[in-house]
């Protein structure tokens, strides 16, 4: 199947037999994220949903529960993120000029800041547990006013959690990346796997620039 | 000349086990599929053959309302999840597509293979929930029954979830292979319409099952972690569920009858050879039907306490899917007219699928208004609709599917009597089983019942010998297809003298599917200007020669 594709140019090593040219595979491969990030929107909208339907029932309940999230770390973690995005765009903009070393060190920046958002994560989610604001029926902390203050405690759970493991598999994904340029899998021309997880990753950021003001920021 | 069966062919080469565990090639992946979804159908249908023999009489006879209700919601989740919804994409699809638009491949071989492994991985769940005694809560999963039943539900959501990344997975491939893969010359209008469907299908898989899937998971973390979401006790709302799960699952039906539809616009113009009448208003209905799909979802609630303006909303917006649905209904019958119609089998179940369909289709239309809905919410009569609609229409169009594309597929031919002996067995027994249900139901037989009041018991055994009838016309067909496997004649690369890429290759086709890129060089169903001669003639054209 692939005895074919060796005859031609360099650049199609990289052309799959069932395409006729490598610019048909780029084009099919960013098609495929957005249709991807597509059915990411309408995971993620589902929540979106209940959070507005709780919200709306129980208006006070959310706006005496955000109190108990810390705002600082969530707007550095959302500083982060939006550093992040900015990284992995220059690693991007780096394979494009063929600039592996360049690259690599936007991928890895890429990493510890998503690293970064995970730790900052970890003790927001660890203060937590520590206080019994946990969702639903193992919820045992009893300073916040209003009925049934679990469900902004199940929600919020819900939401992070999921984009958290967006953002591992954001991670995994870039770390596959950086081992596939250090392995010079990729050149100025041939670039698309590593857009195509900039895609996703500017997506799992665009999340949470949502869930940030939805959970820390009520008024 | 006899036609022959060429030397290699994708069945063939490589050969071995491991070469199709790890086959990247669309056909042996539609295969793979194939051969699933009739294990899984086969299975279920056992399971509606059981549950009818036990409707023969009331009270208990071969098992107690327990059981009953394990085995009907197992009856309804393989059934819907593990075979409908996966059978024309996954399985007729993955093998169809890339030849009808001349590619070698759908775009994303690879995840195509993946689509198939989760699809086991996900259908291993579902055995497993059956091996650990089976959930029982309906495959709706209702809360709050099905946050406190302590039967094995954990393991059937997980079973849907996995399962819905598969149908993503396979919607994903086919949008983007239908964009870029397309052969020259090949615009949208030129496609033949069964790849309108499966676009059609595709978008409502991408946009309806990530829906599913949150709420899966929400029911999920519910059991496991009691977080609240859907239980009134702790400030949630079990009726929100219910709009999450039918915002998704309506549109799923959907996913279900589209590509069915596809089938028939095949079906009905190629085996008259007669250009299909009206292709544009059959392309953009499907996408009349993927957009008003979504909005129709409360017409399940219509009982559950959404509220009466809601319910008004969604009943009429609900008789807005007959608008596109009638026009398919009516470009189809307008085909036929002055047609050359072969009456040989694949016609026989698209003509069913007619017949049935409407009449599904129709009685869909009472249930969405809104005082009818209230007389036969939750009776048979719900049942015999939708068993009208989802077998009566997307099993007939797959099976007029497979009979279609079988010489395809395999290279060789059925045994012809035998095959429209059993779609006519299998139409009466659906008949007999399910137009007797619309009575029933008319009458108040509630649905999801082991036993039933004694005036009802005349209506119940006509409905059991008609599944035993069923049963045997599907038994029947299971024997001409393995021995046609086994000893069938070759069948040639165009037994029907059909127009599609798919018949200018060789039957089975090679691996790389055609030997040179295959042009446009004119539309679908252009039988006024291409005349292809049936190489298994029509009984009325042999009688002329």
């Amino acid at each position: 199947m692939a005895d074919h594709a060796k005859t031609h140019a360099p650049l199609d090593e990289h052309v799959a037999h069932h395409f006729t040219d490598a610019e048909q595979q780029r084009e099919s491969s960013k098609l495929g994220m957005w249709v991807f990030l597509l059915t990411e929107v309408l995971f993620f909208g589902g929540l979106f949903c209940a959070y507005a339907i709780y919200r709306s029932w129980y208006p006070e309940m959310f706006h005496a529960a955000h109190k108990a999230l810390d705002v600082k770390l969530g707007f550095i973690n959302t500083l982060v993120l939006i550093s992040s995005s900015v990284t992995m765009a220059l690693a991007i903009r780096s394979m494009q000029l063929g600039n592996k070393r360049q690259t690599m060190y936007h991928l890895f920046a890429t990493l510890i800041f998503a690293a970064t958002f995970l730790v900052i994560k970890y003790f927001e989610y660890s203060h937590k547990f520590h206080l019994g604001q946990l969702p639903g029926k193992y919820y045992t902390y009893t300073g916040i006013e209003g009925s049934n203050p679990h469900v902004f405690f199940s929600i919020y759970f819900v939401m992070t959690g999921l984009h958290g493991l967006h953002v591992i598999g954001g991670m995994i994904a870039i770390i596959i990346m950086l081992v596939k340029t250090s392995r010079d899998r990729f050149n100025a021309l041939y670039y698309n796997p590593i857009e195509v997880t900039g895609l996703y990753w500017h997506l799992v950021d665009l999340i949470w620039i949502f869930l940030f003001p939805l959970l820390y920021l009520v008024s | 000349m006899e036609p022959t069966i060429p030397q290699t062919h994708y069945l063939n080469s490589p050969k071995g086990l491991k070469s199709w565990l790890f086959t990247l090639d669309h056909k042996r992946i539609g295969i793979m599929y194939f051969a699933a979804i009739m294990f899984f159908f086969f299975f279920a249908g056992l399971l509606a053959i059981i549950l009818r023999t036990e409707l023969l009489n009331p009270g208990r006879d071969l098992m107690d309302a327990e059981a009953y209700n394990r085995f009907f919601t197992l009856h309804g989740a393989i059934m819907i999840f593990l075979f409908i919804i996966p059978s024309i994409p996954a399985a007729l699809g993955n093998f169809l597509l890339p030849l009808m638009i001349g590619a070698k491949d759908v775009a994303f071989p690879r995840l195509n293979l993946a689509s198939w492994y989760v699809f086991v991985g996900g259908a291993i769940f579902g055995i497993y929930s059956l091996i650990s005694g089976g959930a029982d809560t309906g495959w709706t999963f209702y809360t709050p029954y099905s946050t406190s039943t302590t039967s094995s539900v954990s393991s059937m959501l997980l079973a849907a979830f996995i399962l819905g990344f598969s149908s993503i997975f396979t919607g994903l491939n086919f949008i983007v292979t239908i964009h870029k893969l397309r052969a020259p010359g090949q615009t949208w209008f030129k496609l033949p319409l069964m790849v309108w469907a499966l676009y059609a299908t595709a978008l409502i898989q991408v946009l309806a099952t990530p829906v599913l899937a949150i709420t899966l998971v929400l029911l999920l973390l519910e059991r496991t972690m009691g977080i609240g979401i859907f239980d009134p006790a702790m400030g949630g709302d079990p009726v929100l569920y219910q709009h999450f799960f039918w915002f998704y699952s309506h549109p799923a039906v959907y996913i279900m009858i589209l590509p069915g539809m596809g089938i028939i616009s095949e079906l009905i113009s190629h085996m008259s050879h007669r250009k299909i009448f009206g292709y544009n208003a059959i392309a953009y209905s499907s996408f009349g039907i993927a957009l008003v799909s979504f909005l129709v979802w409360g017409h399940h609630m219509f009982t559950s306490g959404q509220s009466e303006l809601a319910a008004v909303i969604f009943s009429f917006l609900t008789f807005f899917v007959g608008i596109p649905s009638g026009v398919k209904v009516f470009n189809w019958v307008m085909t036929l007219y002055k047609g050359s119609i072969s009456l040989a089998t694949p016609m026989l179940y698209a003509l069913s699928f007619l017949v049935l369909f409407t009449i599904g289709g129709l009685t869909g239309i009472f249930l969405g208004a809104l005082s009818v809905d209230i007389h036969v919410h939750d009776t048979y009569f719900v049942v015999a609709h939708f068993h009208y609609v989802m077998m009566g229409g997307t099993v007939m169009a797959l099976l007029g599917g497979i009979h279609f594309w079988w010489p395809k597929m395999f290279g060789k031919r059925y045994n012809e009597f035998w095959a429209a002996t059993s779609a006519i067995i299998i139409f009466i027994g659906f008949n007999m089983t399910f137009f007797t249900q619309f009575i029933l139901g008319a009458q108040g037989m509630p649905r999801r019942y082991y036993t039933y009041i004694d005036q009802y018991q005349s209506l119940h055994v006509f409905s059991t010998y008609g599944a035993w009838v069923l049963g045997l016309g599907f038994l029947i067909m299971a024997i001409y297809f393995i021995h046609s496997l086994i000893k069938g004649k070759p069948a040639g690369n165009n037994p029907w003298g059909a127009i599609g890429f798919e018949w200018e290759t060789a039957s089975p086709p090679p691996t790389e599917n055609f030997v040179t890129q295959p042009v446009v060089t004119h539309g679908p169903y252009d039988y006024d200007k291409v005349l292809i001669p049936r190489e298994m003639p029509t009984r009325s054209e042999k009688v002329a020669r």
